[in-house]
């Protein structure tokens, strides 16, 4: 059990203090296949929760990336650039996609923990 | 990433290998009215470099199949088709285009021109999975009842691509040898009595198979204890042909899309359109001699970014002159490949365009066909 947090867009953010780290779940990375590119926001940017925050492109498709949250980005991935398969290899670790500052915190409460998540993807399926 | 609902799984249809592609770990989605694997556990990468080392195995049996008899099937049918048909060899197999009116596509196809145990001349084709109701429905018509289309339900069709594929057949017959690029015959795979034919979706030397749904499943796994054969999913399949510059039909042809604006004018007979001789012929003939506005190109981004289809091209000055067909990441190549029609003045090999996308301009360069060169059989 982590204390992540999950949309249902398959995004995961993580709280450490007032930064929240965002990725996408292994379910997710599962879903699209082979990653080959990620478009990331621009660090210094404001993001509001429920907005596009990037797109991830596979082989087959491209798919949009929510933000789990509002607040500005302070730092994106770089690794991603040139290994973009980071994404696959490891989704909720070394593939995570941006560091971002969280202006509001309660944005968070209606997101899923991993129990919920792990439902929610089970009823997918 | 939306997953198709329960109601909407039920009412698609199954292969015969079904159960197989699942067994075997394979992700199954919608596909014209099948469902199909996608990719296997490896992923669509590794399925598309060993179809381009080795040998992968493909289920196609979606795709739609069936023999159309008569006194003279090849004369009644040629009258639908873009090309010849009347002058094809005994087991030989022809690339066609089946028109419409406005000279449009309405489907490509392949044409087998068969004969019978019996002596009987038959015509087997091969049309679209999400095509395949209205064609034969179609076809079946227009033949007025000079020969007879009978869909070929019973059938499966799978496919064995790569450089190896010619040697992992030859360990069960080794008459294939004699099959070149295009040409077909009768053979015992494994005791099971297949039809093949040298050809493919691929641009690799390769094979496909039809044989008794019955009897898939056997010979699937028996192919699979090959060392060199892998089974590959759609996915792979899709970003195979698009490196091999192959049409999709539903995306870069089809009843708006001519075969001179394609690109597919090999596939038609100039004297059958000075005559009139199939639907649409008149106008096919007018472009050949005119020319047309637009063109299929290949289309190489400069960057990262795939490019997906109904992407906008447009010019320097931001006006609007083609669009992406067909687009993707080569793993080839390893970077991002398109196809797309461009305006003809736009359309020559190192034209300053650019794709838009996402509010951005991205560089392109128009270069030829194919991405990837085809390595097909043509004998020694």
């Amino acid at each position: 059990m982590n204390d992540r947090k999950y949309t249902k867009d398959h995004e995961w953010i993580e709280l450490q203090g007032d930064t929240g780290v965002v990725g996408i779940t292994d379910y997710a990375q599962e879903q699209l296949g082979d990653v080959v590119f990620v478009e990331l926001p621009d660090v210094g940017q404001n993001l509001t929760k429920s907005n596009e925050l990037g797109v991830v492109e596979s082989v087959k498709a491209a798919a949009e990336i929510y933000a789990p949250a509002s607040g500005k980005v302070l730092e994106t991935n770089r690794e991603l650039a040139t290994n973009p398969s980071l994404v696959n290899e490891s989704a909720d670790g070394d593939g995570w996609f941006i560091k971002m500052h969280i202006t509001d915190k309660d944005e968070l409460n209606d997101l899923m923990d991993e129990v919920a998540y792990s439902a929610y993807t089970l009823g997918l399926e | 990433m939306a997953k198709s609902s329960d109601a909407l799984k039920a009412s698609l249809k199954n292969t015969a290998l079904n159960a197989l592609h699942k067994q075997l770990g394979a992700r199954m989605v919608s596909f014209a009215g099948y469902q199909m694997p996608v990719q296997y556990k490896t992923g669509i990468i590794n399925e598309h470099n060993h179809v381009r080392q080795y040998a992968g195995l493909f289920d196609v049996s979606h795709m739609g199949q069936a023999m159309i008899r008569g006194d003279n099937p090849a004369l009644a049918f040629e009258r639908l088709v873009s090309n010849n048909i009347t002058d094809l060899g005994q087991d030989r197999l022809r690339y066609s285009l089946l028109m419409n009116e406005s000279g449009g596509i309405l489907d490509d196809l392949i044409i087998t021109r068969r004969s019978t145990s019996s002596g009987r001349e038959e015509i087997n084709i091969v049309v679209n999975a999400n095509r395949k109701d209205d064609n034969f429905k179609y076809i079946e018509e227009s033949l007025h009842g000079l020969a007879t289309l009978e869909p070929a339900d019973d059938l499966a069709l799978i496919a064995l691509q790569g450089p190896k594929s010619a040697a992992v057949l030859m360990r069960f017959d080794p008459t294939v040898t004699n099959l070149i690029f295009m040409s077909s015959s009768e053979i015992q795979i494994n005791g099971i009595n297949c039809f093949v034919s040298r050809s493919g979706y691929t641009g690799e030397d390769g094979f496909e198979i039809s044989l008794p749904s019955s009897e898939v499943e056997n010979l699937t796994l028996r192919l699979l204890e090959e060392p060199e054969v892998e089974l590959v999913g759609l996915g792979a399949r899709d970003s195979l042909r698009l490196e091999a510059g192959l049409c999709l039909y539903g995306h870069d042809i089809d009843i708006n899309t001519s075969p001179i604006e394609a690109e597919l004018g090999w596939a038609v007979d100039k004297k059958r359109c000075e005559l009139n001789s199939f639907p649409g012929a008149k106008l096919i003939f007018k472009q050949i001699t005119d020319g047309v506005n637009r063109r299929r190109v290949g289309l190489l981004p400069d960057g990262p970014i795939p490019l997906r289809e109904g992407t906008l091209i447009i010019d320097k000055v931001g006006k609007e002159i083609g669009y992406v067909t067909s687009g993707g990441y080569s793993p080839t190549l390893k970077r991002p490949i398109a196809m797309g029609y461009l305006a003809v003045n736009h359309s020559n090999l190192g034209s300053n365009i650019w794709a838009y996308l996402r509010g951005n301009k991205l560089r392109l360069t128009v270069v030829s066909l194919p991405f990837v060169k085809h390595q097909y059989y043509r004998g020694t």
